[in-house]
């Protein structure tokens, strides 16, 4: 699914260049849980950028599902976002204005979804995530767990090829983050793919795979046997 | 423009941003309002003006004698000017192409003048048949002096609509009443009435016939004039200061008055006085426009001042927006297309509103040299339209700046 090939990446700071990622070379499955640890300033939250289109590598090939993602302008990185990528957030990012139901119907709208067919549609997912009552509810009336579950509902509506999550249970206490984290796994269960930005421990072990990040490079990457977030609930 | 889904996503912003919709189209409004009010005044302004200067023909040029202020031709300073019936027709004769109506004027004064037991306290002037035509006086009843009671010296007189309804209210009609003028009976034929009551309160009789009953020989007392009308309002202005000139320089002549004596003969001429005030009114107007556009460009500051605001606020979202795949254009276009909408709604308002006072009270405004204060629809409708390109020029530049933050960037803003 995703495929790099000796991803660099550096950042020019005054008349330094910070050297972030040196070397990336990584491919992911259908249907994997991939967590990627690492410290801060390993170079985790730049990969996930430029996996998420967000930020360009300087050189290296990436292919997402057999496309490869090079010469990106605003406007083609955005059409690609849309198609093939669903974001999670630490901070939820939803619409403070949007209900939740409008909140995730918002890729959609982009992509010149009717509105009917819109609502429908995001309905549905906001159904599977549990959150169907509360549909109409703004995000400042939901609280920690179910405002990111709003925005796993609006990560997946647009079926992306991949979601990416970035410290998704970084402000979230660890009751919600397990039941977060169930939800997670069972996406992923439905056999799609999931890469995580973590530095907990124990939410990557929830994972099926752990790529472990160290000043830009990978110094280890193991299948690990996943722990069932339900089990801890 | 016609994307129906993008209607639906700005009403949804407006309608959940209330108070910030409502301040951006307050500053719009405000500003169409006051300058469509101030252009209607400037606009009552000149109709009252205008509208002053209707009261008369304003063609009219007038001379009265007054006293010599020089020694000229060994002739003392302080000799009083008295013009006569000569210089009256030498006048007409040698400008009898320039003039289209005139009129001798001859104040008859020390009179006593009665209708039955009652005394009248009005004044009496012997005039020309031609001075209706120079007062624009409109004749109520009966008919205005001829020819006829010109050349017969008559005993009549027309009298002011005024002293038809001060003393002749136990009749049906003055025509035909007669009034005692100093011991000489007089017959009315005619009531005139005038736009000013202060007009109408005098009585005309033939000027033979004042200078022959009340000892007036050949004196005159002033001479009315009005010119031909021509189109061109400075042309008429150059006709009237020309035959002002050359009026003057013949009387002067005519009574040996040095040249630049200008109180010995004086000449009075309504169009000098009108393009005086018509040149103050342009001058207003002008204000008036300058205060409106600088209303207008503060409007437009601050509807620039408050998209800037917007965008600053809505940076995140924005970068919510464009992770979710929302193109660079859409995001300009969201905001252009909010801001439009909001200047475009307000503007009309504001015009509507002050459109509307001004049709409802314009036309009550009873103030002097204000007559109906109104604003020329397209000229208003013009200043919108200004309004709402400024708009969204000033939109577009924080929509772009908005569109090219980096989306990481944007995400992080706080």
């Amino acid at each position: 699914m995703i495929e790099i090939k000796d991803l660099h990446k550096s950042y020019k700071m005054g008349s330094n260049s910070l050297h972030v990622l040196k070397g990336i070379n990584f491919n992911v499955e259908d249907g994997e849980l991939v967590a990627i640890m690492g410290s801060s300033g390993s170079g985790k939250s730049t990969l996930l950028n430029i996996l998420g289109m967000l930020d360009e590598a300087d050189s290296g090939t990436y292919v997402l599902d057999g496309i490869p993602i090079k010469n990106l302008n605003e406007t083609k990185a955005a059409n690609y976002r849309n198609k093939f990528l669903g974001f999670i957030f630490q901070s939820f990012n939803l619409i403070n204005y949007k209900t939740a139901l409008e909140n995730v119907a918002l890729p959609l709208y982009y992509q010149k979804m009717p509105r009917k067919q819109r609502q429908e549609k995001a309905m549905k997912y906001l159904e599977q995530v549990g959150l169907k009552e509360w549909s109409h509810h703004l995000p400042s009336e939901l609280s920690g767990g179910q405002k990111q579950r709003v925005a796993i509902a609006r990560a997946m509506v647009a079926e992306p090829k991949v979601l990416l999550a970035d410290e998704l249970t970084g402000a979230l206490d660890s009751k919600t983050s397990y039941e977060v984290m169930e939800l997670i796994q069972n996406i992923n269960d439905q056999g799609n793919t999931i890469l995580v930005v973590t530095h907990e421990p124990d939410i990557a072990q929830m994972c099926k795979r752990i790529v472990h990040l160290k000043d830009g490079v990978i110094v280890k990457d193991e299948k690990v046997k996943q722990v069932r977030a339900k089990v801890n609930v | 423009m016609f994307d129906l889904e993008r209607w639906q996503e700005i009403f949804d912003t407006i309608r959940k941003n209330k108070l910030r919709t409502f301040l951006t189209g307050l500053s719009v409004a405000s500003g169409i309002f006051i300058l469509v009010i101030l252009l209607g005044f400037g606009q009552g302004m000149q109709n009252g003006i205008s509208y002053e200067f209707e009261e008369d023909a304003t063609t009219e040029v007038e001379v009265w004698p007054g006293v010599t202020t020089k020694g000229y031709m060994g002739l003392n300073p302080g000799r009083r000017i008295q013009l006569r019936n000569e210089n009256y027709q030498t006048a007409n004769s040698l400008y009898s192409k320039e003039i289209e109506y005139k009129s001798p004027l001859v104040f008859v004064n020390n009179v006593s003048v009665n209708y039955g037991k009652e005394a009248l306290v009005y004044s009496v002037r012997g005039v020309s048949q031609d001075y209706q035509f120079i007062e624009n006086a409109r004749l109520h009843e009966g008919r205005f002096l001829n020819l006829k009671d010109m050349t017969s010296t008559g005993k009549v007189a027309v009298i002011g609509k005024k002293i038809k309804d001060d003393v002749f209210l136990d009749v049906e009609t003055p025509i035909g009443e007669f009034i005692n003028i100093s011991g000489v009976l007089f017959k009315i034929i005619g009531v005139f009435d005038e736009r000013e009551e202060r007009e109408e309160e005098r009585i005309y009789i033939p000027v033979t016939t004042a200078q022959k009953v009340f000892n007036g020989a050949d004196r005159i007392s002033n001479i009315s004039y009005t010119l031909p009308k021509v189109d061109n309002f400075d042309q008429a202005v150059a006709q009237a200061v020309s035959f002002k000139e050359n009026l003057r320089s013949y009387l002067q002549q005519a009574h040996t008055v040095a040249p630049d004596d200008t109180s010995a003969i004086q000449v009075w001429s309504a169009l000098e006085e009108a393009k005086r005030y018509f040149s103050l009114i342009g001058n207003i107007k002008f204000f008036f426009w300058f205060v409106g556009i600088c209303t207008i460009i503060a409007g437009v500051v601050g509807v620039s001042n408050i998209m800037l605001i917007v965008v600053k606020e809505r940076t995140r979202e924005i970068g919510i927006r464009k992770a979710l795949g929302a193109k660079p254009w859409s995001i300009i276009l969201m905001i252009l297309h909010e801001a439009i909408f909001v200047t475009a709604i307000s503007g009309f308002a504001g015009l509507i509103f002050s459109m509307a006072i001004l049709e409802i009270v314009g036309p009550h405004v009873q103030v002097d040299y204000v007559v109906n204060p109104s604003v020329n629809f397209n000229v208003a409708l013009a200043t919108v339209f200004v309004l709402i390109l400024a708009g969204t020029v000033a939109g577009f530049f924080p929509a772009w700046r908005a569109a090219n933050i980096h989306t990481i960037d944007a995400l992080r803003d706080e």
